[in-house]
């Protein structure tokens, strides 16, 4: 699974850090989401799902990994 | 097109006028016509107050696309607004405005909106929650928990956060209640919000003198740094300060009221020490009470076609979140509360780039709330009969004007 995030779509819910936390934090300044891994873990596939569902502004897009990920 | 109301004439026969009302047996459902409606399709007709036609969006999917679309405009001085009031000027700032203005605003108040700086307020909510429940248990019984717990608990939290005095949480709460409530006129809208912008401004004034560390203090330096109008910081002080009580402390009361009628529910949240159950019941009561139940008004700003319909650039929207959290495709069995289920899709803080900045302390306070109270007062029931509890038809916030309770 590759993620990427578009920062200036984001709203700063920060329901993606709730869902994944340790794919997505938040910029302290403004909330804003920043990405700390775009190839997250086999665990975190499913919160990371849940993020781009919940994610209000539309700004997290996945794509689904092939068949040797 | 004019901004005139339009009378209501014969092209509006027969078409159902929105708000609707709940069926009194069923305070905790929306209104049964909401139900029709939702089955009949997800976009119907729905006239206002001022005579004036709107798309009525019923639906989830289609509630989530529209919030989502640019397409879609939350600007109240656009024609085709579907304005809840005569007046049609923005005197409540970015939450009716369109982006890239709504996104500067915004962007200035979310940084103690984290998941970080909410979670690090925690202990101090927590104190807070168990100094009033010391307080409910050595004072007299029954007692209005509205008064002595819904309304306190997230007053003082978002005084605290903004750096306003609770000592004025009398005066705040009284202008908030006249602004939320559906039936005051405009003029006594316009008075109370008056009020509360002045009493914001000279707040700010203070702070840009005396900085703290509060958010009213970042939004002085902003009022310094010329990024700001004195008027839009106080304006955004008044907003803050409203959605950040207002809407909590409905949710505690009517929250607790909920799951007094349903024991089941109310004992498995009261016997489980996993936070994680506690989460769960939090946002399912967020999706079964849906308290903002006004609907969440829009204008487009272009032709768009969905679900086989075309709604025109120009025609206003009226989306009820209320009733698209109890949609079946979204949630099976939606009209059961039923805490163990997976809300957290629930579209109760709304969607798209206006959703509730508050959301994840509004999370905070209410996952402390329902994780203590029915804890340390484990016999904690109604000491009246649901039939007398004065439920806030009249509010543009749902909840209860009154709880009385007892133990």
């Amino acid at each position: 699974m590759n993620v990427h995030l578009d920062q200036d779509k984001c709203v700063a819910s920060g329901q993606c850090v709730m869902a994944a936390p340790d794919v997505f934090d938040q910029r302290d300044e403004d909330g804003i989401a920043v990405l700390l891994t775009s190839a997250p873990s086999t665990e975190d596939a499913e919160g990371v799902r849940h993020a781009a569902t919940v994610c209000p502004a539309l700004a997290i897009h996945l794509t689904e990994a092939t068949a040797e990920d | 097109m004019t901004a005139t109301p339009s009378p209501a004439g014969h092209r509006s026969a027969g078409i159902p006028e929105f708000p609707m009302p709940r069926a009194a047996q069923c305070p905790f459902d929306p209104p049964p016509a909401l139900r029709e409606k939702q089955q009949e399709g997800p976009l119907t007709r729905v006239r206002l107050w001022d005579g004036s036609t709107h798309w009525l969006v019923t639906r989830y999917a289609e509630q989530r696309a529209l919030l989502a679309d640019p397409r879609v405009s939350a600007d109240i001085t656009r024609p085709g607004y579907p304005s809840p009031a005569a007046s049609r000027s923005n005197t409540i700032g970015f939450i009716l405005m369109d982006d890239p203005e709504h996104a500067r605003q915004r962007r200035m108040v979310t940084a103690p909106f984290t998941i970080k700086r909410v979670e690090a307020l925690r202990p101090a909510v927590q104190k807070i929650v168990d100094d009033l429940i010391d307080e409910l248990l050595a004072g007299p019984k029954p007692v209005d928990l509205v008064e002595a717990f819904a309304l306190p608990v997230p007053s003082l939290v978002i005084c605290a956060l903004l750096g306003v005095p609770y000592a004025d949480h009398a005066f705040f709460q009284e202008n908030s209640k006249t602004i939320i409530n559906r039936d005051a006129t405009v003029e006594q809208r316009t008075a109370a919000h008056g009020r509360l912008s002045a009493y914001l401004d000279g707040l700010v004034a203070e702070k840009l003198a005396r900085p703290a560390d509060d958010l009213l203090s970042r939004l002085a330096e902003r009022v310094g740094a010329g990024e700001l109008t004195r008027l839009e910081a106080a304006r955004m002080g008044v907003l803050l300060l409203i959605a950040g009580h207002e809407t909590t402390a409905n949710m505690i009361a009517l929250g607790t009221l909920a799951l007094l009628e349903h024991p089941g529910q109310l004992a498995a949240l009261r016997e489980s020490d996993d936070p994680k159950l506690v989460a769960g019941a939090v946002e399912e009561l967020l999706r079964y009470l849906h308290i903002t139940h006004s609907g969440r008004r829009r204008v487009a700003t272009d032709d768009i076609e969905i679900a086989g319909q075309v709604v025109r650039a120009g025609e206003g929207l009226i989306l009820a979140n209320d009733i698209g959290n109890r949609d079946p495709a979204a949630f099976p069995d939606p009209d059961r509360l039923d805490i163990h289920r997976d809300a957290r899709h629930h579209v109760a803080f709304g969607f798209g780039v206006h959703q509730c900045l508050g959301q994840s302390l509004a999370r905070m306070e209410l996952q402390v709330v329902y994780g203590t109270l029915y804890r340390r007062i484990p016999t904690l029931r109604l000491a009246a009969a649901l039939d007398d509890i004065p439920f806030k038809h009249d509010g543009s916030v749902y909840g209860v004007y009154e709880l009385p309770v007892t133990w």
